[in-house]
């Protein structure tokens, strides 16, 4: 034990460890690889988008209703488009929001622990199906099924997008929800039971209250999925810009056009190229400022509660 | 009303919330495998597409797929795990720019998969003038995962209890030394299923791909650095030709990319049961 | 040597601290060979001091406790011998600490070398998720100690008296092994990279009593080769192992906020518990407060 003989161990010197500054450094530029993706999607997005509305009025794009970029005379409105979408998005969310919240009470407040074990991984299986099986759906069952109960869909239609999307979102919206409501305290609900509430009480007026924040963050969510949601709307509804009220004809969401374009042989630069972009931006603003609002509200109770 | 009634209707009412959902699933499994179970069978795994329905299959898809899923993972972990080590050992959480990091992180996780393939067009086929490859593929879908993949990772360090840092360090173990030897062994299984619950998402995402040029009819096998499909593109394909055997065989086709799911997910949760540990 | 088990099959009555401290001999207050010196030290995190106006020195090769009411900055102040405050960010340490002469804040001072030296024992034993051999075996692989990895575990093992319980099971987990025999495999642990001086912060706390009497018989053993300084709520605890003990208590400021620790009385166990110079200290000892 050379340690306690003598005088006293000889502190080693510091090294300079350059190991640990070469580790930290691949670390930090790992970190930077996310910060570049942002960046390059801004890029990406905007730089064209400005090109693009050189050319067009950034009015008329935002405000016209008429939406033909291949055509001659070509307009730039993309209205048709926007309404698409929140037509799509409408139906969808009259489906997810309040069965995803349905389903969220239930496996919050009245299922058993062993109930809720094989729900929850249920609906994860739910979640887990990729959109063009939905899509594929939509187009392939759901559409003639609504023909054959009586309602006049066209083969392309938003009514068949739109319920299959609202589905397929209601994991999003219960997941979430659930989070929220479970992140209430016990002594809450037991409070009430106490004062001699029914469940239904408990649930409607001391919970979902309790976890408002987290529900409107699972409805914003939901909502913000739909409106950026590619294959279902590309497949089922449409590719025909129409402004419309009725879900039974067919019409264009904004993630179907940049798709079905992007996909094109639209030469790079051209007027149409960029209008990819400019729908783009105009899409991925509308998901931004809903996607900060949704993280802002599960913040706000996951600190209350933790 | 009474109010055990109006209790009734309630559950009632919750449980159909549930129920619909499930509904639709299952006709949504009862129908894909009733058209496409018929057409599951060599020849798709076998044969590339064709304009003959009897002998078109979905071999260079699969193969794509594969390829996909591979370069995936080989992207996706090596950034998303260090830059999750970054955020949870290493940074400064007071500072600004760290704090910025994990904000710009949660908000790519909700930025919807068809921006990702903007991202891809404008840079990596057009601008850096990749083309329309494999590989870009993979890039992009590796962005487009990376996010879940860090917050997964960062999960499971947190889940590592800091007693066992502290005893690593008060034995003269440097920063890299607790990490790598105590930290991050004790976080891959958490590591491990996260990364394939990400993986398999990736598999099924098609919106990117088509912006990034994905063919939808190539008969030869793909590689890495030249044109590609992959299983989605193909349904895709299969669902948009009129002839009704091609609907049939793109259910075929969703057969087999929900089993590859499936089976992605099992393990990964399999790994998360197995190696559960009680700190 | 002296344990508990024996005094109890002589005496009916249980022994009074001060009897139980009279059973130290005066040797390691004779030897007076200092291994740590601590000059005006205080300790605040971003502001908040924790502890101020501590100075003693620790003796070689003796036992030296800390003892004083929960919030009296013991275990801020047993970090400050190994640098462990180091890692909480905010931290900072003013005055000075010499080991063997030596600023231990030096600038070019190496805290990894620091930590290896001045080896720490926790509060809840925390076996790192491997197995029973890989534990042991961890610190000399990280430090890339020479010699044979194998004699190191068993001679380590043995000197925390574990070798003869886990000699035939090192390859199984550490995590199986019981709370008392966790804790001596973390001591065994310790003992593994060659440490000149061993902290415990509480060691025994979160242990059974008979698990403690083999804790408290190992510190007895150890401090032959070692120095050991010890963190302990237990005045009997520290009556019965300490040759050296401090007595640390809360000052409250005025307006009632501000609580930061200060060492009251430093001197051999013996007096602490017989004949303390301090009215706080005596207080303290005979049940008054705290």
């Amino acid at each position: 034990m050379d340690a306690t003989a003598g005088a006293g161990p000889r502190l080693r010197a510091r090294r300079r460890r350059y190991g640990e500054d070469v580790v930290k450094g691949v670390l930090a530029v790992c970190a930077l690889i996310s910060v570049a993706t942002t960046v390059g999607i801004v890029i990406a997005l905007f730089v064209p988008a400005y090109e693009f509305f050189q050319d067009i009025s950034i009015v008329d794009f935002l405000t016209g209703t008429d939406w033909s970029p291949l055509f001659e005379p070509a307009h730039f409105g993309v209205l048709q488009l926007v309404a698409g979408t929140l037509l799509v998005t409408a139906v969808a969310a009259l489906v997810a929001l309040p069965l995803g919240l349905g389903s969220a009470i239930f496996l919050s407040e009245y299922a058993s622990d062993r109930v809720r074990g094989f729900l929850k991984p249920a609906l994860e299986i739910l979640a887990g199906i990729p959109t063009i099986v939905f899509g594929y759906f939509a187009l392939t069952f759901v559409t003639p099924l609504l023909r054959d109960i009586g309602i006049q869909v066209d083969i392309f239609n938003t009514l068949s997008a739109g319920l299959v999307m609202g589905v397929y979102l209601i994991p999003t919206v219960a997941s979430l929800s659930e989070d929220a409501m479970g992140a209430v305290p016990r002594d809450l609900r037991d409070g009430a039971y106490a004062l001699g509430s029914t469940k239904v009480q408990v649930a409607t007026r001391i919970v979902v209250p309790a976890a408002v924040s987290g529900i409107v963050a699972s409805f914003v969510l939901g909502i913000s999925r739909a409106i950026g949601e590619t294959m279902i709307v590309l497949i089922a509804m449409g590719q025909q810009p129409n402004l419309t009220v009725d879900p039974r004809e067919a019409a264009e969401a904004m993630t179907a056009f940049i798709a079905a374009t992007g996909a094109g042989d639209v030469p790079t630069g051209s007027l149409e190229y960029k209008t990819i972009f400019a729908v783009g931006a105009t899409l991925f603003l509308m998901t931004f400022v809903m996607n900060i609002v949704a993280i802002r509200l599960v913040r706000k109770y996951r600190e209350v509660y933790e | 009303m009474s109010r055990s009634l109006k209790g009734g209707l309630f559950r009632l009412a919750l449980l159909f919330s549930l129920g619909v959902g499930f509904l639709m699933l299952g006709t949504l499994l009862v129908d894909v495998f009733k058209d496409g179970l018929p057409y599951l069978d060599k020849t798709l795994l076998t044969n590339p597409p064709s304009v003959d329905p009897e002998i078109a299959g979905a071999r260079p898809a699969i193969i794509a797929t594969l390829y996909l899923g591979g370069l995936l993972l080989l992207f996706t972990v090596p950034i998303g795990v260090f830059t999750a080590i970054y955020l949870e050992e290493y940074a400064d959480k007071t500072r600004w720019y760290n704090r910025l990091l994990e904000i710009n992180i949660q908000n790519l996780a909700a930025v919807p998969s068809i921006v990702y393939g903007i991202l891809g067009l404008a840079f990596l086929v057009r601008g850096l003038g990749l083309g329309r490859v494999l590989l870009a593929g993979a890039m992009i879908l590796t962005l487009l995962v990376l996010p879940t993949v860090i917050i997964a990772s960062r999960e499971a360090l947190r889940a590592v209890p800091d007693s066992i840092r502290q005893g690593a360090y008060a034995l003269g173990a440097t920063q890299w030394q607790v990490v790598s030897r105590q930290v991050l062994p004790a976080a891959i299984p958490g590591i491990a299923t996260g990364s394939i619950l990400s993986l398999s998402r990736a598999i099924g995402e098609t919106a990117p791909l088509i912006m990034i040029g994905a063919v939808t009819y190539i008969a030869f096998d793909p590689t890495i650095l030249g044109p590609f499909t992959a299983l989605p593109i193909q349904i895709y394909q299969y669902v948009r030709l009129p002839q009704d055997e091609f609907k049939l065989l793109a259910a075929a086709c969703i057969i087999l990319l929900l089993g590859i799911l499936l089976t992605l997910n099992a393990f990964a949760i399999w790994i998360r049961n197995r190696y559960r540990r009680t700190w | 040597m002296v344990t508990m088990a024996d005094q109890q099959v002589t005496t009916i009555e249980p022994m009074s601290l001060a009897d139980i401290a009279q059973e130290h001999s005066d040797e390691a207050y004779k030897n007076r060979e200092a291994v740590f010196e601590v000059k005006d030290l205080a300790v605040d995190y971003s502001g908040a001091t924790a502890i101020r106006e501590v100075s003693l020195d620790v003796y070689k090769n003796s036992v030296t406790a800390f003892i004083g009411p929960s919030g009296c900055g013991k275990s801020t102040f047993i970090r400050c011998f190994n640098r462990m405050n180091d890692l909480v960010p905010g931290a900072h340490v003013h005055g000075d600490v010499l080991y063997h002469g030596k600023d231990l804040y030096g600038d070019d001072v190496d805290p990894v070398e620091v930590r290896r030296r001045i080896g720490m024992v926790f509060q809840k034993p925390n076996p790192f998720p491997k197995s029973i051999y890989d534990n042991i075996a961890f610190g000399p692989r990280v430090l890339g100690l020479k010699g044979s990895l194998d004699e190191r575990v068993e001679r380590a093992l043995r000197q925390s008296a574990l070798w003869d319980e886990v000699n035939t099971r090192l390859k199984e987990s550490a995590l199986g092994l019981s709370g008392g025999q966790q804790q001596r495999l973390c001591i065994a642990r310790c003992l593994a990279v060659e440490p000149d001086v061993i902290l415990m912060d509480e060691p025994a706390s979160a242990l059974d009593p008979i698990s403690t009497t083999r804790i408290e018989d190992l510190m007895h053993d150890l401090k032959r080769e070692y120095t050991i300084v010890i963190v302990t709520h237990n005045m009997q605890q520290a009556a019965r192992v300490a040759d050296m003990t401090a007595f640390f208590s809360v000052d409250v400021a005025p307006d009632g906020n501000k609580r930061t620790g200060i060492l009251v009385e430093y001197d051999r166990t013996s007096k602490i518990f017989t004949t303390p110079a301090d009215k706080r200290t005596e207080d303290y000892v005979t049940g008054r407060f705290g």
